[in-house]
This record gives structure tokens, C-alpha cells and sequence, in this order.
């Protein structure tokens, strides 16, 4: 979210050799740098979680319904620990981490993580089918604009990237269930279990990041078409398509993986929402209730797990780079 | 170059809806045919109408959806400016030290730089809001203190070439401290660039508190947002579509200009800028 509108393209490819030491690293070095700084990551953000419910005041106050009788609450304190000092406490929660122990819901009353993950296939449904959806439509619309860069398809094709780009994805939704279910008909509005309740909220996420790729695509293959190395290509008689899709796309796919990585944060706070929006029993919808019902290890459990995410996400795309890009391989 | 043309064209329609939203905030009480939050159950859920005064109907419980959508402008406006000169303020601090100093402040403050671009700001804005409580604040400061990345890096290396401009080095042997150095000579130079990313910023800013105060996360209720207006709509949306549809546009034509303007700004900042 931090740089949705801070314009994606402008993410130099150097981005990748953030950490300026690695260029001179092996691979298995550089591999082993990036996993190092993505558990260091994971490990900031599990003490962000420890400190806010602790700083948000007496953490029994939180997990304990407030009917709680003074008895139940020094049992639970002593069963969580919070009768010890805060060091402890917090080396425990660590522990519990590893052992991949999140904790238990009050609401529920279900250990955290077999919660997230009964809601799991929902978001991963869900995420998945707006993936694929985005790329099939963002990759030849981003190639499209390029080709015919500064010709009417490139204005089309750009000018709705920057209406999709500027729009709020759950109000897209909204409109999308007063046409297709409230006025049309056609399509289911709320709910889980068929394709068709599948269909709307797979393109209300899905809009947001093909915006965001084909933009990024446009920028970064225009640059690349007008490199030398296209110009040979054409002369030794590669065909527009061969030297489009073999040459110049491969150049240009870096840029656009840089941009997904990080804009992988807006995907999932695009999910938590369209959930919100089509009452689809995900991770995300999980998360809101939750909050609403000041579930506190639920909600430190969510955070957590979807940091998890996004930085295992970033790694691979951390990772994908030496694929794409022989140069970091080479290490120049 | 159509594109640039077509840019340029729509550059004075964004900035005149621009205008027009700044206007609205600014005169909300004058422009408002009705108190925000006046309460009418008789007339509830009429729909837009000419005439009988609600110009863009009423909601469920009767409130004039133009008045709100009216003084919901103040605070999406409100928001975005304050978040973008909290990370605009950070994000120069950090990205002109960083830049300055360089070695080991340098080294700190990027490796900072990647670890918060590694954990994603709606999701902190989920957590700090949900365990400390929503409120306008909290929703300002939380966006604030995570969107300074951009800002910290195009400052930081804008500063690693001024560094070594005559000016500066000159500067530095007649004695002037880092910090003069830096508020006199390092800042208004990258005040352009950074006033660019502050546009864009306070787009996004306004769309992310919409989609909070959306999840009831974001501004309490007692006050009219178009996000909270948007979520009061989807439950009527059976019955009474205009109550999310026009607060959605509103923000959608809103973020838009921004955009637009922003990148207009851009483009006349920097011309070379490849667009």
C-alpha cells in the first residue's frame, strides 16, 4: 500500500540489489542474505504484534470477556504466563512461534492457527483465481500499449489503467453487485461454494494489480523496444512477434516482478476487503471479525500470518530475479 | 505523444475537480443544504430527486447523502494532507541524513527503509486500529509514520549527487554546520520531487482511509466519511443504490485528478520523465 500511487514504474531495476553488498556475493550467499533479512523481518513483526497487545493495556483485560471473575483471571494469567516478567513472556511467545503455536481465540475457542486455517482454501481460492485472472488480462494489454505505444490502443489501454489504478477495488465490488446481482440478476451477490459466487469478487481484486502490471509492462517494454539489442533482433529477420515476446519481454519482465512483490501488500489488503465486501468465508473476513469482536490472539495470529506471507512472497521474488536476470547471477 | 497531449488535456478538468472538492471541504458548512447528521425518518431512503431538496437522496436513517458527501470531503482531504507532511517530513529527514552522512547512517536507515517496505502499512494500520482503538489520529499517524519510504529514497539520492556540488563543498570549508548545510542547501533542492510523490501520496492516503473507515476501522462513526457511507450503502444496495454510489465516485474522481495533477506536476518538474 505504502507506494501504490508512488508510481511503480520508477522502481529502478537496481531495486534489486537493495542490499548493496550482494552484488559482489555468490548466489548461495545472496540466497542466504535475502532469507536471513526476510526472518529478521518475520521477527519484527511478530515483537510489533507482542508489544501492541501489550502496550494496548493489561492483556487479560483483552482476552477475558468482561463478565470474568477475578479467580478465572489469574488462571488465565497464570496459564499464559502473564504472571511472569515481561522478558520471559516474551521469549515463550517466541518459542510458541517456532513450535508454529499462535495461540488460542477467545471468540472461538479454537487454537489460532487451525482457525486460519479452515479459512485458508477460501483466500487461496480466491487469491489464485484473481492472480491468473489479472495476468491473462494485464500481460497482453501491457505488451498491446507498447507495441502500439502512443496510438489509440496505448491511450485506451492507459487511460483505464488510470481510472482501475485511481478506484477503490471494494467500491468497484459494490457497483459490480448492484449491476450483476441486484439489477441483472445473473450473479450471486454474497457467498461461497460455486464458480458463479467465484466470479465477482475474483475481478474486484483482480482489477487493482492488472492496472498495476500492465502499467508497469507498458513502461518497461517501451524502454526495452527501443534498446539497440531490438534493432539487431529485427535486422536479422526475427519477426515483430519473435522479437516482442522473446526478446524484449524477458528484459522487461524484471520491473513488472519487482512491482508485484510489492505491491503484494495492496493484494492483500485488496482480499481482506473484497472478503469484507462479498461475505466470502476467507482469512481476510476472518481478520475483520475478529477485530470487531477483540480477538486479540486471533488478530495477532492474522497480522502475523500474512506477514508471513508477504515476506515468503517477496523472498521468492527476491529469489526469481537470478532466474531473470543473469547479471545478478553473475554478480555484476 | 498522444498520450502526453491527452495528459496535458485532462490536466485542467483534474484540476478544476480538484478545486471543486478543496471548495467543498474548506466551505462545507455554506455549501451543506443540510446538517451532516440530521436525522429525518420520514424522508428516509428517498431517492435523488430535483426537487424536495435532496439532491442526491437520503440514507437509511434520512441524512442528506449530499451534505454528507459534502463534509466527508473535509476529512478525506484532511487525512491525505496529513499524512503526506507526516511521511513527507520523515521521509526528507531520513532521506537528506542518510544521503548527507552516509556510511554507517546510510547503511541503517536503507536497511529501515527495506524492512518497512517488507511489511505492508494496511496491515499494520489493521493491527495499531484494532488494538488500540480507531480514531482520526490513529488512522493519520498510523499512514504517516509508514509512507515515507518513497520520499527517503528520492531525497537520499538526489542529496548523493548535491553533496558534491561546488555550493555545498564551499559551504562546508567556511565552516557551515551539517545541519544548515542541509535546511539551506540540501532541502529546497529536492522540494520539487518530493512535492510530486506528496500528490500521489495523498491519493493513496485518502483511498486507504476510506477503505479502513469502509471496515469500521478508520474515522468513528459520528463523523461523515465516504468510506463509512460506502459501507452504510452496501446494505441498502437492494433497495436504494444511491447511498454507495455516490460517495464511491466521489472518492474514484477525486484519487483521479490527484493522479492526474500529480503526474502534470511531474511532467513539468521533469520533463525527461518517461511516461
Amino acid at each position: 500500500m505504502t507506494d501504490v500511487m508512488a508510481d511503480p514504474a520508477a522502481i529502478p531495476t537496481t531495486a534489486l540489489w537493495r542490499s548493496g553488498g550482494a552484488r559482489t556475493l555468490n548466489i548461495g550467499r545472496a540466497v542466504l542474505g535475502k532469507v536471513v533479512s526476510a526472518v529478521i523481518v518475520l521477527f519484527i513483526v511478530a515483537t510489533v504484534a507482542f508489544l501492541l497487545v501489550r502496550i494496548s493495556g493489561d492483556p487479560l483485560a483483552l482476552l477475558l470477556p468482561p463478565d470474568a471473575t477475578q479467580e478465572q483471571a489469574d488462571q488465565l494469567a497464570a496459564q499464559l504466563g502473564l504472571n511472569q516478567p515481561l522478558l520471559l513472556q516474551y521469549l515463550h511467545y517466541l518459542g510458541g512461534l517456532l513450535h508454529g503455536d499462535l495461540g488460542r481465540s477467545i471468540f472461538f475457542d479454537q487454537p489460532v492457527v487451525s482457525l486460519i486455517g479452515e479459512r485458508l482454501p477460501a483466500t487461496a481460492l480466491l487469491a489464485v483465481t484473481a492472480i491468473v485472472l489479472s495476468l491473462v488480462i494485464s500481460l497482453p494489454a501491457g505488451i498491446l500499449a507498447s507495441v502500439h505505444r502512443g496510438r489509440l490502443t496505448d491511450t485506451v489501454i492507459s487511460g483505464i489503467v488510470l481510472i482501475g489504478q485511481s478506484t477503490p477495488a471494494f467500491w468497484i465490488g459494490i457497483v459490480f453487485i448492484l449491476l450483476f446481482a441486484v439489477r441483472l440478476r445473473v450473479l450471486p451477490a454474497a457467498g461461497y461454494g460455486s464458480a458463479a459466487h467465484l466470479v465477482l469478487p475474483a475481478v474486484t481484486l483482480a482489477i487493482y494489480s492488472i492496472a498495476v502490471v500492465a502499467r508497469v509492462l507498458r513502461t518497461s517494454l517501451a524502454d526495452e523496444l527501443s534498446a539497440d539489442y531490438i534493432r539487431t533482433a529485427t535486422a536479422k529477420g526475427l519477426s515483430r512477434g519473435q522479437v516482442v515476446l522473446g526478446h524484449g519481454l524477458r528484459n522487461a519482465s524484471l520491473p513488472v516482478v519487482t512491482v508485484v512483490g510489492l505491491e503484494l501488500g495492496s493484494l492483500l489488503g485488496g482480499a481482506i476487503l473484497t472478503e469484507q465486501v462479498f461475505s466470502w468465508p476467507g482469512i481476510g473476513r476472518l481478520t475483520v471479525e475478529a477485530i470487531s469482536n477483540r480477538d486479540f490472539a486471533l488478530v495477532q495470529g492474522a497480522v502475523l500470518f500474512f506477514a508471513l506471507v508477504f515476506v515468503v512472497v517477496n523472498l521468492l521474488v527476491d529469489l526469481s530475479y537470478t532466474l531473470l536476470d543473469p547479471r545478478v547471477r553473475l554478480g555484476r | 505523444m498522444i498520450n502526453r497531449v491527452l495528459r496535458g488535456r485532462m490536466a485542467m478538468p483534474a484540476l478544476i475537480v480538484l478545486a471543486l472538492v478543496v471548495l467543498c471541504a474548506v466551505l462545507a458548512p455554506l455549501l451543506a443544504p443540510f446538517d451532516p447528521n440530521a436525522q429525518d425518518l420520514l424522508t428516509r431512503l428517498s431517492p435523488p430527486q430535483w426537487t424536495g431538496g435532496h439532491l442526491l437522496g437520503t440514507d437509511n436513517l434520512g441524512r442528506d447523502v449530499l451534505s454528507r458527501l459534502i463534509y466527508g470531503a473535509r476529512i478525506s482531504l484532511f487525512v491525505g494532507l496529513a499524512v503526506a507532511l507526516i511521511s513527507g517530513t520523515i521521509g526528507a529527514l531520513i532521506g537528506i541524513v542518510a544521503g548527507y552522512r552516509g556510511g554507517w547512517a546510510d547503511r541503517v536507515l536503507m536497511r529501515l527503509a527495506d524492512v518497512q517496505l517488507a511489511f505492508p502499512a494496511i496491515l499494520l494500520a489493521l493491527a495499531v486500529v484494532a488494538f488500540l482503538g480507531n480514531g482520526l489520529w490513529v488512522v493519520i499517524i498510523v499512514l504517516g509514520v509508514t509512507n515515507w519510504v518513497s520520499y527517503a529514497r528520492v531525497t537520499r539520492s538526489s542529496v548523493l549527487s548535491l553533496r558534491e556540488r561546488d555550493y555545498v563543498l564551499e559551504a562546508r570549508a567556511i565552516g557551515v554546520g551539517p545541519a544548515t548545510i542541509m535546511r539551506r542547501h540540501l532541502l529546497p533542492n529536492v522540494l520539487a520531487s518530493l512535492i510530486t510523490i506528496a500528490a500521489l501520496n495523498v491519493a493513496s492516503a485518502i483511498v486507504v482511509e476510506s477503505a479502513l473507515s469502509f471496515l469500521g476501522l478508520g474515522v468513528p462513526a459520528d463523523i461523515p466519511t465516504w468510506g463509512s457511507m460506502l459501507a452504510d450503502g452496501q446494505l441498502y444496495l437492494g433497495t436504494s443504490w444511491w447511498i454507495a454510489v455516490f460517495p464511491g465516485l466521489a472518492l474514484m474522481l477525486t484519487a483521479l485528478s490527484i493522479n492526474i495533477t500529480g503526474d502534470a506536476v511531474r511532467d513539468a518538474v521533469d520533463p525527461r520523465a518517461y511516461r
